[in-house]
């Protein structure tokens, strides 16, 4: 049962990807173009339907894609390198550095994650740099709060200690000693947080603090489209369905290697 | 010195300091970050505020108004004064005082998290105290692949496909909440029902998770297993020995999911229209009404932080050995 959902979610999200990075090669029209009536109903020449101006949905859809992925996987990325540096920094130097970087990282955290990027985005103006820099700074703490425990650990193990005594480097026991046997909570960590940032930028870009107009992410084209739904058209629930099912994939293969790997601790 | 006394022990006094302290810390830290983002603009709030047109003169005055030329540590402390008096400032976009903007809404955020909590406590910990007791059933199996669906749910998607169902195929509900918020109670279930609806159907499925999580939890202690090798039935244990220990981290959940239903609403709050504060900060942003997003933010964050602590504080007076699961951002 949970390998014939792996096989699904891995297909899935595969298919995902794929069509994101071919979006160009794919779209049947252009993203951009009216290049049907308003708000068309679904037939043979415009699969989903199309949007109040006229443009082709689907073709929308897969550009939307490909934002949508791009941001999430540049901010799962990004938080990452962040959160864990400070993570294994805090268990190594332990004393002053590790308390501020846990006040911190409790005090960002103190805060709902929607707030706090809304009050930085109304601040700063939305822009894609502010809008990815912002959402690695909140996911970088979850990295931390996640990795910091772990790397304790890692870092009071006998062998760790041996490499300190033979006087070996700090990059040499972290690249050596240390990254691979924190790697499994770090891939399922990673992986959670994928799906929670493609959750965390189409709500933002549906609240309209996201992707800005023409461009749109999957949660913009929500956004765009929401009032067709007040006359029953379901054109834009398809870009939504588009976002659950890369949630419900990446969280598919999560919780296969979770349970492939025994990862530690509770996650998520 | 015949008894040796030990030195006092007050948990519960350092826990109350330790932890405001903490989430002063917390509230200073967002409003300063506020703060310093604000500087970073280009352009300041006068020249925001009055357009283009506005003349070198006129732009002088509403800056001495703003204070916008003093220092920046100096511009912060003085908002933090008039916040600790009452006073939020005036709404840049409508000049309004903000107080008499956010109040209003913010009676509507707890009007909703009050009604939705209502109904989805009692369904989300029943279903979670079910689910544990037939572990591994396919109730349990049932419950735990819905809320893995919800989970992955955008909470708009769940808004859309309500108001799609029962709005505009049924026609039972108004999609827009935007229905009069006075005269009688009538008026107010049909604005109510649909965000309502959503957020139970969004909602249960942390709480319904960690509640699971909580009473496995206890099942797994020592007690329990003597219990089940003296013999006595499942159902016994849980409901005599088990909730009653479970109790502490229920509180917290609960409370918790109550701070989730008040402060992460603010899509739901946008899908149906709701006049609540997560709206007005989401409509603060766009106009970039600063004054209005800064105490908005300061409500969201002092409601959370206090029910953190609140969830925190009862767990542990009703347990002391603080045994606390679920803690951390719901």
């Amino acid at each position: 049962m949970r390998n014939f959902g792996f096989i699904a979610a891995v297909i899935c999200f595969a298919l995902l990807v794929l069509a994101a990075i071919f979006a160009p090669l794919l779209a049947p029209y252009s993203p951009s173009e009216p290049v049907h009536m308003a708000y068309a109903a679904p037939d043979k020449k415009a699969l989903l339907g199309a949007d109040s101006l006229g443009r082709d949905m689907l073709s929308r859809i897969l550009f939307g894609l490909r934002y949508t992925l791009g941001i999430a996987l540049s901010v799962s990325i990004l938080a990452a390198g962040v959160g864990v540096t400070l993570a294994f920094l805090a268990a190594f130097r332990k004393g002053w550095t590790d308390l501020l970087l846990g006040r911190l990282v409790d005090a960002v955290m103190s805060v709902p994650q929607i707030i706090f990027a809304l009050v930085v985005l109304a601040v700063a103006g939305v822009s894609l740099p502010v809008l990815i820099l912002t959402m690695a700074v909140l996911e970088a703490t979850l990295f931390y709060r996640v990795i910091r425990p772990v790397a304790g650990d890692i870092v009071a193990m006998d062998y760790v200690e041996v490499a300190r005594l033979r006087g070996e480097g700090i990059g040499w026991y972290l690249f050596r000693e240390i990254l691979p046997n924190a790697a499994p909570t770090l891939i399922a960590e990673f992986g959670i947080r994928i799906a929670y940032a493609v959750l965390f930028i189409s709500g933002l870009s549906f609240l309209g603090v996201g992707v800005q107009p023409p461009d749109a992410d999957l949660g913009g084209l929500v956004r765009e489209n929401a009032l067709a739904i007040s006359v029953g058209q379901l054109s834009p629930l398809a870009p939504a369905v588009c976002i659950a099912l890369i949630t419900l994939s990446v969280n598919g293969i999560v919780d296969w290697f979770i349970h492939k790997y025994s990862v530690r601790g509770e996650l998520g | 010195m015949s008894t040796a006394k030990r030195p006092p022990s007050r948990p519960i006094r350092d826990f109350v300091i330790s932890r405001s302290l903490s989430g002063l810390v917390s509230l200073i830290l967002v409003t300063a970050l506020i703060f310093i983002g604000t500087a970073m603009l280009p352009g300041d709030t006068a020249s925001a505020l009055l357009g283009q047109n506005a003349t070198p003169a006129a732009l002088e005055a509403l800056r001495q108004d703003l204070r916008l030329d003093d220092p920046l540590y100096l511009r912060y402390f003085g908002w933090f004064w008039d916040v600790l008096h009452g006073d939020l400032g005036v709404s840049l976009a409508s000049g309004r005082p903000v107080s008499e903007v956010l109040l209003p809404r913010l009676q509507n955020s707890m009007l909703l998290a009050l009604v939705a909590s209502l109904f989805l406590l009692p369904v989300a910990i029943g279903g979670g105290i079910a689910a544990a007791i037939w572990k591994d059933s396919w109730f349990d199996r049932a419950l735990g692949f819905t809320s893995m669906l919800f989970l992955a749910m955008p909470a708009f998607l769940v808004g859309y496909i309500l108001i799609y169902a029962l709005s505009v195929r049924m026609g039972w509900f108004p999609s827009m909440s935007v229905a009069p918020l006075m005269g009688g109670v009538g008026p107010w279930v049909k604005v109510l029902a649909l965000p309502v609806l959503a957020l139970v159907i969004i909602g249960q499925a942390h709480t319904m998770k960690l509640t699971r999580t909580a009473i496995l939890s206890v099942l797994s202690t020592d007690y329990i297993l003597m219990a089940e090798v003296k013999g006595i039935s499942r159902r016994r244990i849980i409901l005599l020995h088990a909730l009653p220990n479970a109790l502490s981290p229920i509180l917290s959940i609960s409370i918790l999911t109550v701070a989730y239903l008040i402060v992460d609403v603010v899509v739901v709050e946008i899908v149906f229209s709701y006049p609540g504060l997560g709206k007005l900060m989401v409509d603060s942003v766009a106009y970039r009404d600063l004054t209005v997003v800064q105490a908005c933010g300061l409500f969201f964050a002092l409601i959370f932080v206090a029910m953190n602590f609140l969830a925190d504080f009862l767990a542990m007076l009703a347990n002391p050995r603080q045994r606390v699961p679920a803690r951390g951002a719901v």
